[in-house]
């Protein structure tokens, strides 16, 4: 059936429709990677997103239930250049076009994807309005939608996607697509807060002896503390990480008090604790092959990443320093406060999807809890 | 880390020779490295026996030596050049191999070269199957059970134990030459004792077969500090068990999740870091049961290779490029990407977009050759192809074969399930009249063993194609018409189905407004904007080609190698572009083989890799409008579609439409020799058996026949009597209505090439080649020398004369050969072409003059006078060019020389003298001429008298005679002194068995005609085999003489183009 996605510019593309029927509206974005759509449309951070695949066939490999990064797909819509017509792959337990029916998300097929990446590339990242069904036959009303849609900048999203309760995290990896690890139950207790968290993320710390327990992001340092964890860890997220300014006072007031390990939005929360600033990029980075080095080694990391903010390279982190730079573009990627006993990265140690080049990260948060040298 | 400042003088080894498995993608490679190291201020010194390569051009290094590439030869050039290192990376396993025998015999150490971009202890790790397979283990990796064996009784022990059927692979060969699939102990016998012999260490392996599994590669790089990046993802359409060289290949990976890809990327980490690679490229090959995800390592190759070249055409990232960079001590980040200019190379290429590479193979050229495709690869050559999708990449790459198929669909005759089962060059073909037939997606996915995922997409095309029964094409609107465009089908396929002709669809689709967009490969999906201009074409919207309105013309490229279509075209295409950019014209290259220079986006101002048929080099004239397109170089293929681009309007440059087509129209060419008073063999057509015995006697045998309707000698033989015809006329002709030609053969006649420029009013020589081997060798397996060397002052004047008068009373505008037979003092002309030759790039390095550079001018132009260019250059010493055959390759053929071209390459040696250039040009071609030893002689009763003074000089020289009862006979009774030995036929000990022995040191074997009687054919297999010397006509025999006598008197010396030349 006819879908129609209608950009806040004024410029329509064309398409044909899966996934469920309707009408919605998010920040229409691309991603690069050339694998991993399951993990993409499950990650938090994509909340109120459009997500455009620059590959142009996806669903090729069908969704299982293994892959997920969360219970359900956050995306807001979905944007393709062909939907696979068959689902392959030996693991896989149905297709996306079922699964995205079932949550109610939206996917255009058939779509000039790269006509569309160039056009974000060339304008920034834009609102959007995708329909596919009745909807779709006006195109008028859908980018007057696309104009009145809520703006990421200045969105605390985190309320939407945080856990309601707190619970412990007790699955590891399996083996066959990360390092085998040892779990132990008795392991350091490490605090997550949840503004989004991935599921992958949540493995990578089971899996180093750690163990965990997820909070709902409003839960606050004191409480955090009197839970007395040898580590708290600051997830990935989505919106505007300047307008959480709870969990940016939440991380200020354990600064310090025991070592904190952010990625993503909790990179940024952690440099705006520190007193540095964030802004919103022209159409960020999101893909699996970004370059990344790593300051203090000089190695470099082919890294995934998933930001539409980012710190800003004037920031006055009161003490704390760069450590990762993008190659690409030299925006920050990573940073420390050695005497506070916090670090930092943009991007996605944790991959999935992505290269793991980056998983050493995790080991070094495990020793800073452990309190042992860290290896760098 | 910056370049390495103790370093100042590298040796760069070339590939050698075209040869399966090793193409002119190492041509590509080499001209990167040269140009990069150059261009950063090392001195750079290459040696390649290759002659036809870009690389080898004097310009691309400082000094640059066409010699054999045997560690002798290089030890000499090092003393010369003493280069402080030795670059061994991307010159394909020929380099590898050699560096490891100069590294073990301590010749680098004793002269201080280091190796770089590479460690020894990895080119053996990686090379030696059961040391790579320990490593892998020792590691946590999982490789298919396997058992190294050095004799065929262990095979078949370990062959016991494995289960059949097994695959075996022999150590250290090329394209797995001498590899095979054994379903029975017979089978295995006989491939593993071939292996053996192949295999350089006497080994192979014997490996548990993953037939039906998937298989993956993939392309990678590393730097000195460990950075490490994956270039390109590569699945293959056919599954385990068909080399990867003869398989359909994808790019990006399609059938994997993230996290099974993931798993493989790491696992070509632990591979990499296990192997020790310390800089470069490399690529990691994996098997994956389709079942549950059980990986296996397949192999590691730790160096720039075949699909390190797809991988750069396909990505837009340039390995072998970086990979020199990375040996001389950059890192990854201080590399930029060339084409967003803003990043660096420490990236992993992202695609929008899919890549499909299809090998051409040449079976009909080698009747007898076993055409079930398996672990060794027997593919030419190979095309790739762009499109946003799969179905649309795989169609373009379909009709870019040249194969007269124009997209997935046709139909053909077997496609019963069973047969979709073998891997052969018609798979696809059969797949595609399945599918029509009705079989199911699922069934052909289960006989094929090609991923569901695949098979669905094809099923599609299918459907779009039976959706299009009973429609004429004024029932094809725009959005249907752009549909069946983005799904790769060519309006020359969609007239076909359609019932109409390729310019009506044409046409009606401008007409619709269905018009192609040109997409750019940019390395990062349009993250960040291409400043080069590498494109290809698609059915979306936006247009990225950004059209300049400059003075620009349009290069056609050669399409995919192929036996007679190869590298030398690909070298004139190069000059051209080159020539054209120094004249002020932007220069737009169409092409569509990841395996050449012409594709790398550095050569011409924009490139289109794009199919050349008729419609898609038009829709580029269409967008570009150029001033002039340029069709004479690329060799028969852009000639076949020039024709129809004039009618379209193209604007043609150089040499005539009518004056292609007059020298290919025989009636009108022999109308224009007969004015001209240019002597012809004689010659008629026939259409009827009994014509045919007609004409045959009318013209006196020994005829050469072939049939009118094909092209490159296919089918051509030379009969010698009213038997053999019938015979042939049996075996080739339908007697349908084409005719036959029926020419006199002149026999033992000289053969002789030119190469000539004409202005269209003056012509002047650039070169005069003699054939070695006499009249019914095809020209392009001839050895041929340059200057004449046999041949009468008075007989080159009158080729000279003729070569003028045919150049101007054809109008010929740029470069042109002729091919003259000389026979009992009459001069014959026996074809010409209006067009670029093979043997440009070999004159071109003997004189020392572009004349592909100087063609171009013409073209655009220029008269002989303008460029000074009016005397035909003088040669200094001796050149001599000799053919590289395939035989090895396909065991049953039987292994001599006739009028079907059946080489893949090319070596020159050069000397002063002729026998140490003959000598130099049998060693490059890897024909080690014995200097002492037993020659057999075995030649038909014609030969006998050229025979006896050759086994005279060869008694005078020290070689013993050793012959059979007939020969020994004849050779006895002029008094020389000769072993017999017994003929096959009369049981053993005989001729076969002494070879296998070593006791034979050259074999001379004339056969006749086509009497491929079992002796003949099972000597000269076997000591093709064994790498015994073998010559099969007497001038070669004489000329083996010659270079032998050579070499007893005088060794060998080098000298490199520049030196000789006076270019430094």
């Amino acid at each position: 059936m006819h879908a129609l996605l209608a950009l806040e510019d004024g410029r329509t593309f064309s398409g044909v429709g899966f996934g469920a029927d309707g009408v919605q509206t998010g920040e229409l974005v691309f991603n690069t990677s050339m694998t991993g759509y399951q993990e993409i449309l499950t990650d938090p951070s994509y909340h109120k997103q459009i997500v455009t695949m620059t590959v142009p066939h996806v669903g090729n490999t069908g969704i299982n239930v293994d892959d997920l990064e969360s219970d359900r797909v956050w995306v807001a819509g979905f944007v393709v250049r062909q939907l696979s017509p068959t689902v392959s792959n030996w693991r896989s337990q149905r297709d996306l076009d079922g699964y995205l029916r079932e949550q109610g998300v939206i996917g255009i097929s058939e779509v000039a994807t790269r006509s569309l990446v160039r056009h974000i590339r060339e304008k920034g990242v834009m609102r959007a309005a995708l329909a596919h069904g009745e909807a779709a036959h006006d195109p008028a009303a859908l980018i007057e939608m696309a104009k009145n849609a809520p703006d990421m900048s200045g969105a605390n999203l985190v309320d939407d996607v945080s856990c309601v309760e707190a619970y412990n995290w007790t699955e590891h990896s399996d083996p066959q697509w990360y390092k085998d690890h040892d779990y132990d139950p008795n392991g350091a207790l490490i605090i997550a807060y949840d503004t989004g968290i991935k599921r992958t993320i949540l493995r990578m710390l089971t899996d180093r002896g750690l163990r965990v327990t997820v909070v709902p992001a409003r839960t606050t340092a004191a409480a955090v503390l009197a839970m007395n964890p040898a580590g708290v860890f600051l997830s990935n997220g989505p919106g505007d990480p300047a307008a959480v300014t709870y969990m940016i006072d939440n991380t200020r007031n354990l600064l310090g008090k025991v070592p904190v390990f952010g990625i993503c939005l909790g990179h940024q929360i952690l440099a705006l604790a520190l007193g540095g600033h964030t802004e919103k990029m022209r159409f960020g980075h999101r893909g699996g092959n970004q370059p990344v080095k790593n300051l203090l080694t000089g190695v470099i990391e082919i890294s995934a990443h998933n930001h539409g903010f980012a710190v800003t390279s004037d920031s006055d982190l009161q003490g704390g320093e760069v450590t990762h730079i993008n190659l690409n573009d030299n925006s920050i990627e990573g940073l420390r406060h050695e005497a506070l006993g916090a670090f930092s990265v943009q991007y996605h140690p944790e991959a999935s999807p992505g290269p793991h080049d980056s998983l050493y990260l995790f080991d070094e948060f495990v020793s800073r809890v452990k309190r042992e040298p860290i290896r760098v | 880390m910056p370049k390495r400042l103790d370093i100042k003088t590298i040796l760069i080894i070339g590939s050698g020779p075209i040869v399966i498995g090793q193409g002119p993608e190492f041509d590509y490679s080499g001209v990167q490295a040269c140009k990069v190291l150059r261009a950063q201020g090392y001195r750079t010194v290459l040696v390649n026996s290759n002659p036809a390569t870009i690389m080898t051009d004097p310009e691309f290094a400082d000094a640059t030596y066409i010699e054999p590439l045997t560690p002798e030869i290089i030890e000499r050039i090092i003393e010369a050049e003493r280069p402080d290192a030795l670059l061994p990376t991307v010159g394909g396993q020929t380099a590898l191999n050699l560096a490891k025998t100069l590294s073990e015999r301590g010749i680098l150490r004793k002269h201080g070269v280091e190796l770089i971009g590479a460690v020894m202890e990895s080119i053996d790790l990686a090379e030696d199957r059961q040391l790579f397979k320990d490593a892998m283990i020792e590691v946590g990796l999982s490789c298919p059970p396997s058992v190294v064996v050095g004799a065929v009784d262990d095979a078949l022990t370990a062959a016991v134990q494995i289960g059949y059927p097994v695959l075996i692979r022999p150590s250290f060969t090329l394209g797995g030459s001498g590899g095979g699939i054994a379903y029975d102990p017979d089978e295995l016998s006989q491939i593993a004792e071939r292996g053996i012999k192949l295999s350089p260490v006497g080994q192979v392996l014997i490996e548990m077969s993953v037939l039906g599994w998937k298989e993956y590669e993939l392309e990678v790089m590393r730097d000195v500090t460990g950075n490490f990046v994956v270039v390109c993802t590569i699945e293959n359409l056919d599954p385990m068990g068909v080399h990867t060289g003869d398989s359909i290949t994808v790019a990006p990976a399609q059938t994997l999740t993230d996290k099974e890809l993931q798993r493989l990327r790491n696992m070509a980490k632990i591979v990499l870091d296990r192997v020790g690679l310390a800089t470069g490229g490399a690529n990691v090959q994996f098997a994956i049961n389709p079942a549950d995800g059980q990986v296996y390592v397949i192999e590691m190759n730790p160096r720039v290779s075949r699909s390190s070249a797809l991988a750069s055409k396909a990505t837009g990232f340039p390995i072998a490029k970086i990979a020199a960079l990375l040996a001389v001590g950059f890192t990854l980040d201080e590399i930029p990407n060339d084409i967003t200019k803003v990043t660096p190379a420490s990236f992993e290429p992202s695609l929008d977009y899919v890549v499909v590479k299809i090998p051409r193979w040449d079976f009909a050229k080698f009747p007898g050759a076993d055409s079930r495709l398996g672990p060794q690869m027997k593919a030419i050559g190979e095309v790739m192809a762009i499109g946003r999708t799969f179905a649309e990449a795989l169609q373009k790459g379909i009709r870019s074969l040249d194969i007269g198929m124009f997209g997935f669909g046709y139909k053909l005759a077997e496609s019963a399930p069973e047969a979709l089962r073998l891997p052969t060059a018609q798979r696809l073909f059969q797949v595609a009249s399945a599918l029509h037939d009705g079989l199911t997606p699922q069934e052909v996915a289960e006989n094929t063993g090609f991923d569901p995922w695949f098979v669905r997409q094809l099923a599609d095309i299918a459907a779009l194609q039976t959706g299009l029964e009973n429609k004429s094409i004024n029932g094809i609107d725009s959005h249907e018409m752009r549909r069946l465009k983005q799904y790769g089908f060519a309006d020359r396929q969609l007239a076909v189905l359609l019932n109409t002709d390729e310019m009506t669809v044409r046409s009606h689709r401008k007409a619709l407004g269905v018009i192609p967009s040109y997409y750019r490969v940019d390395t990062c999906a349009a993250e960040f904007e291409a400043h080069t201009p590498y494109l290809y074409s698609t059915y979306e919207q936006d247009d990225e080609a950004h059209i300049s309105d400059r003075k620009k013309v349009i290069v056609l490229g050669g399409g995919p190698n192929r036996i007679g279509q190869g590298i030398e075209f690909d070298y004139c295409c190069v000059h051209a572009c080159f020539a054209l950019r120094a004249m002020g014209y932007e220069t737009i290259m169409i092409n569509c083989n990841p395996e050449t220079v012409s594709t790398d986006y550095d050569t011409a101002d924009r490139l289109y890799f794009e199919p050349l048929t008729v419609e898609d080099v038009m829709n580029i004239i269409d967008a570009e409008k150029p001033d002039g397109v340029l069709v004479q170089f690329g060799g028969q293929t852009p000639l076949n579609i020039a024709r129809a681009l004039e009618n379209a309007g193209a604007p043609i440059w150089g040499t005539s439409v009518d004056t292609i087509d007059l020298a290919e129209d025989r009636r009108q060419f022999n109308g224009l020799m007969r004015q001209l008073e240019i002597p012809q063999p004689a010659g008629a057509t026939a259409t009827t058996r009994d014509q045919a015995l007609t004409v045959a006697h009318e013209i006196g045998y020994p005829v050469l026949v072939r049939p009118s309707y094909v092209l490159g000698g296919r089918g051509m033989a030379i009969v010698f009597d009213d038997d053999m015809l019938m015979a042939w006329s049996d075996k080739h002709i339908e007697w349908n209505g084409h005719p036959v030609l029926i020419d006199q053969f002149l026999d033992d006649a000289f053969e002789v090439d030119v190469d000539a420029l004409c202005d269209g009013d003056s012509v002047t020589i650039g070169g005069i080649m003699q054939h070695i081997e006499e009249a019914g060798v095809h020209s392009g397996d001839s050895a041929c020398v340059l200057p004449p060397y046999k041949i009468s002052y008075y007989h080159v004047e009158i080729i000279r004369e003729y070569t003028q008068m045919i150049g101007k009373a054809m109008g010929v505008r740029g470069l042109f050969n002729i091919q003259f037979a000389i026979k009992d003092e009459v001069v014959y002309v026996l074809e010409v072409n209006p067009r670029a030759s093979r043997t440009v790039p070999f004159v071109c390095k003997a004189t020392g003059i572009p004349l592909a550079t100087y063609a171009t001018q013409i073209a655009a132009g220029k008269s002989l006078a303008e460029i000074g260019f009016m005397e035909e250059p003088r040669v200094d010493g001796f050149f001599v060019k000799e053919a590289v055959l395939p035989f090895q390759k396909f065991p049953g053929v039987d292994a001599r020389l006739g009028p079907e071209m059946r080489s893949t390459g090319e070596v020159m040696g050069h000397a002063s003298g002729f026998g140490h250039a003959f000598y130099k040009a049998e060693l490059a071609a890897n024909t080690a001429l014995p200097s002492e030893g037993s020659v057999f002689i075995s030649v038909n009763p014609y030969d006998r008298g050229a025979a006896t003074k050759i086994a005279k000089d060869l008694v005078a020289l020290g070689f013993t005679l050793v012959a059979t009862r007939g020969t020994a006979a004849y050779l006895e009774n002029v008094g020389l002194p000769v072993r017999i030995i017994q003929k096959v036929s009369e049981g053993s000990p005989n001729i076969v068995d002494a070879i296998r022995a070593g006791d034979i040191h050259l074999v001379i074997n004339t056969p006749r005609g086509g009497q491929a009687h079992y002796d003949g054919a099972l000597i000269r297999g076997t000591a093709h085999l064994y790498g015994v010397p073998i010559i099969t006509t007497m001038s070669a025999a004489t000329a083996v003489v010659q270079g032998i006598r050579a070499l007893r008197q005088k060794p060998l010396k080098v000298r490199s183009l520049q030196a000789h030349h006076g270019l430094n």
